[in-house]
């Protein structure tokens, strides 16, 4: 019997006023894979991982992540993913290591897993400074470490290397690369990079799907012209 | 929810300790509000229901300002997603952050309050009365945390934030500001009458229970998408 | 729904009734020996209060069925009791001002517990389009809205419980400010104001209502007969939207 997807989208619409942030997205991604989504600013890429994450609820058509529908099984799907938006979502007032201290409390997470994945991608030392005093490339693999914490089945990855020069990417790629096994859904703005990580390309544009089909069956030209 | 509860409390108490930004503004504002009102009343001394008035208008316009930096932090950090990613009870963020606005108004209070005292009230309280008033201060404390709590999330989601904090707070504190007004006039007043009249922590409970109430069913509504 | 049906009807009644009311306040209702004629203000004053009154509450009642269905209908009924009863509080503090004045020679007195409650009610309701207007996303406006309807309905009670405590120990007074002690010969003048307030509210609620659904309908049909570039772009606003 084949496992259900990971993730389940109908049609799913979600409004923002009069606008459609997102229209009509059909898709089925299987467990393990990984779903690169492209588009320009403003196609919804950021917007289709919220609701992935559960933090919007869906307006119209159907939701259903890692089994449990949204928006009404989102208590029980919440702490089975982890999120890495463009907001790192760490206070600079407080310590690497009291960041993740406290994101591993609310999740019942135990705290070598905090000096794990410190040490891994080398914040171990600095991990009692203020992150306002880290530069953006540690902040991000601090972010990272957040978001993986947990130790998600399924990862919502908003341009994961923004900030990372090739060494950084190199230390998370352990932790949010296809190695890690989980479920992925990155969006990127990469057409040929994307796609060598990709299993399924899903191109939007004004919230509407404008391509979707398995990594192998396109090449970066097609990605590219969704920007003309 | 307990941990997730104590988890949120900590980040709150340890962030003002790291960062003071809440506290030290409140104790600040509040004293020279003290002497704001010597030379506005022209007065070196205030006794009874004008003691009772300055000190519930110091500690409730103190508060405005603490109200307003409530989530502050967290919006400025996109930190509330961080909690709403977790598999917690959002009520867990409503007990912790009108638990720590109250332990901040306490805070405020071991300032201000003798501050008050030094500055400007004219008898001096006996224990009994000091007592008591600390009661109403408990009661008044608890009904600000939690409307403060409730005005604070619905005001960071605005433009206008520090505009709101007052022109909301302000209207739904007023019957506090009766209750413990009414109540800390015979407390403060020379002579040593002392008394404190039933109704007025009666009332007070009334109204912290009542907002407790809504603040637990309503607060869901504010924090989801 | 459609509220422009029977509008016209409506309307008539209302003035007919209204008139009617002010007519007996007139002429037939005793004149007060103390105040004067400045006294049958009371007739318009009261049953404005107690309208608005019912009003914010109305208000309330649909805000929680707003955040219960999500449907912001219900939440276009709520700001409409609400701003409509807004615009009624300021004529109750209008008219209640002027009895003051003409009552106790003073255009405020703090002694009538009703009034001053009144005045804080309208001093925090004064905020709910204010609090629409600063928040740009839509359903976002519409829920905290909601919220802020539920809050403030529920601090009315309240608030005149402490008011009226606060009074009672300064300055006992017994006021027939409420149809409890209205004397029998007010009577008549006096219902067929409240009915004739409760009608205006009414009437006014219909055609608002009327007003906002045809102008949402209309927009909704441009956009679908001419897609999104037909339409002229809406900026902020505190009212409802689509």
């Amino acid at each position: 019997m084949a496992a259900p997807p990971a993730i389940e989208l109908r049609g799913l619409t979600r409004r923002y006023g009069e606008r459609a942030a997102l229209e009509d997205v059909t898709l089925a991604l299987p467990a393990g894979a990984t779903l690169v989504v492209f588009g320009p600013n403003g196609a919804g890429k950021s917007t289709l991982l919220r609701v992935l994450a559960t933090l919007l609820r869906p307006h119209a058509g159907l939701a259903r992540v890692l089994g449990g529908e949204l928006p009404r099984d989102g208590w029980s799907i919440r702490g089975r993913l982890g999120l890495l938006g463009h907001s790192p979502l760490l206070y600079g007032d407080l310590s690497a290591r009291e960041n993740l201290r406290f994101h591993a409390r609310l999740h019942g997470v135990g705290e070598e897993r905090i000096e794990e994945l410190l040490t891994q991608v080398r914040l171990d030392a600095r991990a009692a400074d203020k992150v306002h005093t880290f530069s953006r490339g540690m902040v991000q693999r601090l972010a990272v470490c957040r978001a993986v914490l947990h130790g998600p089945e399924l990862l919502l990855l908003d341009e994961p290397r923004a900030n990372l020069d090739p060494s950084g990417a190199k230390l998370v790629e352990p932790l949010i690369g296809a190695a890690s096994g989980a479920t992925r859904v990155i969006t990127s703005h990469d057409p040929a990079g994307g796609l060598a990580e990709a299993d399924l390309a899903l191109g939007l544009r004004f919230g509407r799907v404008e391509l979707l089909s398995p990594a192998a069956a396109i090449d970066a030209e097609r990605i590219g012209a969704l920007y003309r | 929810m307990i941990d997730a509860v104590v988890a949120l409390l900590r980040k709150e108490l340890l962030l003002e300790l790291r960062a003071p930004q809440a506290v030290p503004a409140m104790a600040l504002f509040s004293i020279t509000t003290l002497v704001v009102f010597h030379f506005a009343l022209q007065r070196a001394t205030v006794a009874g229901d004008l003691a009772a008035g300055v000190l519930m208008v110091t500690l409730l316009f103190a508060s405005m300002l603490g109200i307003g930096r409530l989530f502050a932090a967290d919006h400025e950090e996109g930190g509330l997603e961080a909690f709403l990613l977790a598999p917690v009870d959002r009520s867990a963020l409503l007990f912790a952050k009108t638990t720590a606005l109250f332990a901040f108004l306490v805070l405020l209070e071991l300032i201000a309050v003798p501050a008050f005292a030094v500055l400007l009230l004219g008898p001096s309280p006996s224990a009994g009365a000091l007592a008591r008033l600390v009661v109403v201060l408990l009661l008044a404390d608890a009904g600000i945390a939690i409307v403060g709590t409730l005005v604070g999330a619905i005001a960071v989601q605005t433009r206008a934030r520090d505009l709101l904090v007052p022109l909301l707070g302000l209207p739904l504190l007023i019957p506090v500001v009766i209750c413990a007004a009414k109540a800390s006039a015979p407390l403060l007043a020379g002579g040593g009458a002392a008394t404190l009249a039933a109704r007025w922590p009666l009332v007070l409970g009334l109204y912290d229970l009542v907002f407790a109430l809504l603040a637990y069913a309503l607060f869901d509504y504010l924090v989801e998408d | 729904m459609l509220y422009g049906t029977r509008l016209r009807a409506l309307a008539i009644v209302t003035a007919v009734v209204l008139t009617g009311g002010f007519a007996l306040a007139f002429f037939q209702a005793p004149m007060d020996a103390d105040q004067g004629f400045m006294q049958k203000i009371f007739y318009l004053h009261v049953p404005m209060a107690m309208v608005a009154l019912c009003g914010f509450v109305f208000g309330a009642y649909w805000a929680i069925r707003h955040l219960r269905s999500g449907d912001r209908g219900h939440d276009l009924r709520a700001y409409v009791a609400i701003h409509l009863s807004l615009i009624l509080g300021a004529g109750v503090l209008i008219t209640g001002s002027i009895w003051a004045r003409a009552s106790w020679g003073h255009w405020w007195v703090w002694d009538e517990p009703t009034l001053v409650s009144f005045l804080i009610v309208f001093l925090l309701y004064a905020t709910y389009q204010p609090l629409r207007f600063s928040i740009e996303d839509p359903e976002k406006q519409a829920r905290y809205a909601s919220v802020f309807a539920i809050v403030a309905g529920a601090f009315v009670p309240l608030n005149f419980l402490a008011v009226r405590l606060a009074q009672a120990y300064t300055h006992p007074r017994v006021f027939a400010s409420s149809t409890g002690g209205l004397p029998g010969s007010m009577k008549p003048a006096f219902y067929l104001c409240l009915l004739g307030m409760i009608l205006l509210f009414a009437t006014l609620w219909r055609y608002e209502m009327a007003s906002k659904n045809t102008s949402m309908q209309l927009r909704s049909l441009r956009r679908k007969l001419g897609g999104e570039e037909a339409l002229t772009p809406r900026g902020r606003t505190a009212a409802p939207t689509m």
